[in-house]
């Protein structure tokens, strides 16, 4: 901010306009995942003036770098869980072991763990509507739980994992067909503290 | 040999409270005088079941609201004596053809046997004292004889809660039968249409309701604003035990699931099972006496059963093994114990005794889920298994060793629960789109809608 007001006194006349957008621009934007900054340049975008009288020199001031700031450190639980970074494991029918490529994704999950040692997270098991109501509850359990174990393996703490069974009772996908079955049989992963 | 029996009249309101408390039994009417009491049974006469007349109730008081609870009280007992199927009830328009009786004692008798009535029942419905006051009789035709009379009092609120009390009374004086009609089923519903707080939005809340056993009165028990699910009721109807979604204290958004003990009229909670995120609880069944709970938890680490007191103390383990134990039942005597384990590979009905030992399949069936043991004269669980795209409900009968289909395989058919007297079932159908409550015969036949708003699921049958 303050660079950017000397910035805009330096370059009074020509800047005058796009001092005020400057001025106005928020500080550094947040980026998108993952956060991992390139250093270097990182010019932002300046419109150009109309008609500049003279070309300055002096570039407009780059803003701090914002560190390791970034949505996941920043944002609350409801903004990082609606964009969640955890992928879900999907199950087959009636089963609750996890799989190859649930594997990949969990691997993927425990990486991001290790990234935010503070986080604390729900696994919630959920299930397809063909299953019965009570014994749903059971297999969502399960598999939230097979995931569990895979973490652990893979060195999160269990005490940062919880579970959570969420049965035929949340469906992600209210359809009634394999497409919509096969997304609500899952693991999900839901940041509960940070 | 047929005599006129007791004529007992009972002052107390005891119908008074319509609210939670309405469903507390009556008191019992004082003994009448010992006479010697000779019993007046309506028969049929051609074999067949006895048919019987519901001459209406007559309005004594002509106010409006004496008017409309004489017209609901002749209306709902008609519903309920035709529920369990033990009396060929005389069409209405039939009936509409003998003009009403001018007062309980001057029946018609010659026009009723014109009709082949073998009994009539006919009453009057007076303003009372504070409320009303409603006079029952249920004549035998052929001799003119009262087989049954009665005379109730109380508020004017409810009338049906007259017409189930006579109802059940007419079923225990003559057939030594316990009728349903004051029987409530609790259930868990989306229809409050909101959603839930926390992590995790978009999603309805279910809350746990009750409703009268034909679909009448429903009251909304809990408020918690999140999943609620499988109401058991005691076998006292004092509580309501059932599963909840609890968030977690102490800085995590999470949510748990724990068992909670309703006191319904006292509205009052426990939760004896302790939950945790680390120790969830869910699926309880009350034991015959009352005294304990079978559940699932995985305070172990892997969903197995549990029985513990209702105070939470004596807590035991029932199962053993990696696999999913869910969805307990008791039997009858307390002896035993009928749930679901997966350990085979696939859900099927398990049976086991009261102290863990002995267990073994009780059925083949591949996928099967929440066995149901019968409290009523009949040795039989029932169960939902999987047919097709969808569920069916069975009864698996002790005597046979056999299990009979009850649904028609007509959308999917859930969630089992017996009737007090083993003769009906309540269960969740998906029949006419939404999840909804029915209920059925044990042998498949008189399937009601029960409920029509919302999704409706995990029926449990008042005790």
């Amino acid at each position: 901010m303050r660079q950017i007001h000397v910035a805009g006194i330096a370059v009074l006349v020509m800047a005058l306009a796009l001092a005020g957008a400057c001025g106005k621009k928020k500080p550094p934007v947040a980026r998108p995942l993952p956060p991992a900054p390139t250093g270097g340049g990182t010019t932002p975008p300046v419109a150009r003036p109309p008609t500049p009288p003279e070309p300055v020199p002096e570039t407009t001031a780059i803003p701090p770098e914002p560190g390791i700031k970034d949505d996941l450190l920043s944002g609350n639980l409801d903004a990082i869980n609606k964009n969640s970074p955890f992928q879900p494991v999907f199950f087959p029918l009636d089963g609750f072991e996890v799989d190859g490529a649930g594997q990949q994704a969990l691997a993927t999950n425990a990486g991001i763990l290790k990234k935010y040692p503070t986080w604390i997270i729900t696994i919630e098991g959920h299930c397809d509507e063909r299953g019965t109501a009570e014994y749903n509850l059971a297999l969502g359990e399960k598999r939230a739980l097979a995931a569990k174990t895979y973490l652990v393996s893979l060195g999160v703490p269990a005490d940062r994992l919880r579970t959570e069974r969420r049965a035929t009772e949340f469906p992600f996908d209210p359809g009634h067909d394999e497409g919509a079955w096969s997304k609500n049989r899952r693991a999900h992963f839901v940041v509960t503290s940070k | 040999m047929m005599k006129e029996t007791s004529f007992a009249l009972i002052g107390a309101g005891f119908l008074g409270a319509l609210t939670l408390s309405g469903q507390q039994q009556p008191p019992t009417p004082p003994p009448p005088p010992q006479q010697t009491e000779v019993h007046t049974s309506i028969v049929g006469s051609g074999g067949g079941p006895p048919k019987l007349a519901i001459a209406g109730f007559i309005a004594v008081s002509p106010d409006a609201e004496t008017v409309a609870a004489a017209k609901t009280i002749g209306d709902v007992l008609y519903d309920d004596i035709n529920y369990e199927r033990e009396y060929y009830m005389i069409a209405k328009d039939a009936i509409a053809t003998v003009p009403k009786p001018a007062s309980i004692d001057q029946v018609p008798l010659d026009r009723w046997k014109e009709l082949n009535a073998d009994g009539v029942i006919v009453g009057t419905v007076r303003k009372g004292p504070s409320g009303i006051v409603v006079q029952v009789k249920m004549i035998q035709v052929s001799s003119g004889r009262t087989a049954f009379g009665k005379e109730y009092t109380g508020s004017v609120a409810n009338p049906r809660r007259y017409a189930h009390t006579i109802s059940d009374e007419i079923f225990e004086h003559q057939l030594t039968l316990r009728g349903v009609a004051r029987s409530q089923l609790a259930f868990s519903s989306d229809r409050p249409a909101e959603l839930m707080k926390g992590p995790v939005r978009n999603r309805d809340v279910q809350e746990i309701y009750i409703v009268d056993y034909d679909g009448a009165n429903p009251q909304r028990v809990t408020t918690s604003t999140t999943l609620n699910v499988a109401p058991a009721w005691s076998p006292d109807n004092q509580v309501i035990a059932y599963t909840s979604w609890r968030p977690s204290s102490a800085g995590s958004f999470g949510v748990y699931q724990d068992i909670i003990l309703s006191f319904i009229h006292r509205g009052d909670r426990t939760t004896p099972a302790s939950g945790s995120p680390d120790k969830q609880n869910y699926l309880a069944a009350w034991s015959p006496d009352g005294s304990k709970l079978a559940f699932t938890s995985n305070r172990d680490g892997n969903p197995e059963i549990y029985v513990m007191n209702k105070d939470g103390s004596g807590m035991r383990r029932m199962t053993n093994n990696p696999a999913i134990d869910v969805s307990p039942t008791w039997s009858p005597t307390g002896n035993q114990l009928a749930w679901v384990s997966d350990r085979t590979g696939n859900p099927k009905i398990y049976i086991m005794n009261a102290d863990g030992t002995g267990q073994r399949t009780l059925v083949g069936d591949a996928y099967s889920d929440r066995p149901t043991w019968s409290r009523g004269k009949f040795n039989e669980i029932a169960y939902a298994t999987r047919n097709g795209p969808g569920y069916d409900i069975k009864i698996y009968s002790f005597a046979t060793g056999e299990a009979t289909r009850i649904t028609d395989g007509i959308g999917s058919n859930e969630s089992p629960a017996f009737a007090p007297n083993g003769r009906h079932l309540a269960f969740t159908s998906t029949r006419n789109g939404k999840a909804q409550l029915f209920t059925i015969d044990r042998d498949g036949q008189n399937l009601r809608q029960i409920t029509h708003e919302g999704n409706n699921k995990f029926a449990n049958w008042s005790q």
